[in-house]
């Protein structure tokens, strides 16, 4: 994989299997967000492949990409919304019925929940964005530094809700700079 | 369906919070059709024979300084890249963005041109006309709009080069659309620019949002 001028990362191949973490883990511009974003589809390798059950990811039907979510640096909020519009789009696009109410309890933002997203903090937006990620379905999960602006106790949760997740067979490919905070039995570390 | 209401009723919710951002295209089109009656001789046969001219002209860069926002703002909170890997056809997404932009965006604009046409002492039977072929040459313009934004979108200051893009490929609606009004204000029958505006709408229509959504798909990456 090229990045302009330069080589991130060559040679690389894994396989991941149901209720298995993999941690990428390197130094700032090492190549983990691009591989994230590959792996989503979002990008095309300069060379080689990425598959989803067999398929290539780019090439998923419009159906099966519920079975991957991806989330970035940015949280995809739009700052004119609250924060419970914000979820209910999410929802209605991904097609579930969970209960928002619910979710925004669980990550104690029931306070912010009619107030618009641009008068979030950093850590609050990155909870909305955790929500979104719980709300997709998914069984893969591609996570960019989850934890970052998390205070300690949102960093126990995503770590909770990543051990919840593998428990019930689904795959996580996570993006971070504390591989401690996640590690788990059996986990597959990737250093770019 | 269901994903086309989603995506269409958050646009034009997100549009209606930020009504000043929508005003702006409305007073641009009002200060141009003002400035040309200040340049030329303001006599009523002169301003008669530019009317139909400046009206379409101002309609068109007016509509560009809207089209900015219609991609750039969901690529830059994150919001285009989840609705790229949602579970939902990126044309539909596209079909929703694109008519919600024309509907908060074009039709207010074409709702102010009869008013500066009695300003420039456009007869009061060509309206209907040069109405209706602002409306036909909506949806094309749209999606010429859409185009350039779309291929934009990945760009930090698209806004310009997208004018370089789109002005040149709306010389046909300016031809039509000033030919229908033209003919009508003479009293002979316009229907023949008129079809072709149709034509136009068709094209745009059914193969526009499929050509925007690979430009999206371009443009992230």
């Amino acid at each position: 994989m090229w990045r302009g001028e330069r080589c991130l990362f060559e040679q690389l191949h894994f396989e991941l299997e149901p209720a298995q973490l993999a941690l990428l883990i390197g130094p700032n511009g090492s190549g983990k967000t691009t591989l994230l974003r590959v792996l989503a589809g979002l990008g095309l390798p300069t060379s080689g492949s990425v598959t989803w059950n067999g398929l290539a990811v780019s090439e998923l039907a419009v159906e099966q990409r519920a079975e991957v979510a991806y989330r970035g640096h940015l949280e995809a909020l739009k700052r004119d919304l609250t924060v419970v519009e914000n979820l209910r789009f999410h929802a209605a696009l991904w097609r579930t019925d969970t209960n928002v109410e619910l979710i925004l309890e669980e990550l104690k933002l029931g306070s912010v929940a009619h107030m618009r997203a641009r008068y979030l903090s950093a850590g609050q937006r990155r909870r909305v964005a955790l929500a979104m990620l719980k709300m997709s379905g998914a069984k893969l999960w591609l996570l960019d530094e989850p934890t970052t602006n998390l205070d300690a106790e949102g960093r126990a949760l995503v770590v909770d809700w990543t051990r919840r997740h593998l428990a019930e067979g689904g795959l996580a490919v996570i993006a971070t700079h504390q591989p401690d905070e996640f590690a788990a039995r059996g986990a597959l570390m990737i250093e770019l | 369906m269901g994903a086309f209401n989603a995506v269409f009723s958050r646009d034009l919710r997100v549009a209606f919070r930020r009504w000043s951002e929508l005003a702006h295209p409305l007073i641009f089109f009002s200060i141009v059709v003002t400035l040309f009656p200040l340049a030329l001789s303001p006599t009523a046969a002169q301003l008669r024979e530019v009317g139909v001219g400046v009206l379409w002209v101002a309609t068109l860069l007016s509509s560009l300084l809207a089209l900015d926002g219609l991609f750039r703002g969901d690529a830059e909170d994150g919001t285009l890249e989840q609705l790229l890997l949602s579970p939902v056809s990126t044309t539909v997404a596209v079909y929703a963005k694109v008519t919600a932009h024309a509907l908060v965006t074009l039709v207010p604009l074409i709702c102010l041109v009869p008013l500066s046409a009695y300003t420039f002492n456009i007869p009061a039977a060509a309206l209907p006309t040069l109405v209706l072929a602002l409306l036909l040459a909506t949806p094309t313009l749209t999606v010429l709009v859409g185009l350039g934004a779309a291929l934009t979108v990945g760009l930090r200051r698209g806004g310009s080069i997208v004018g370089l893009l789109v002005l040149p490929l709306t010389s046909p609606l300016l031809i039509f659309g000033t030919r229908a009004t033209d003919l009508s204000m003479n009293g002979e029958p316009a229907a023949a620019p008129l079809f072709l505006l149709a034509a136009l709408a068709v094209l745009a229509v059914s193969l526009g949002p499929l050509a925007i959504a690979a430009a999206v798909k371009v443009g992230i990456e």
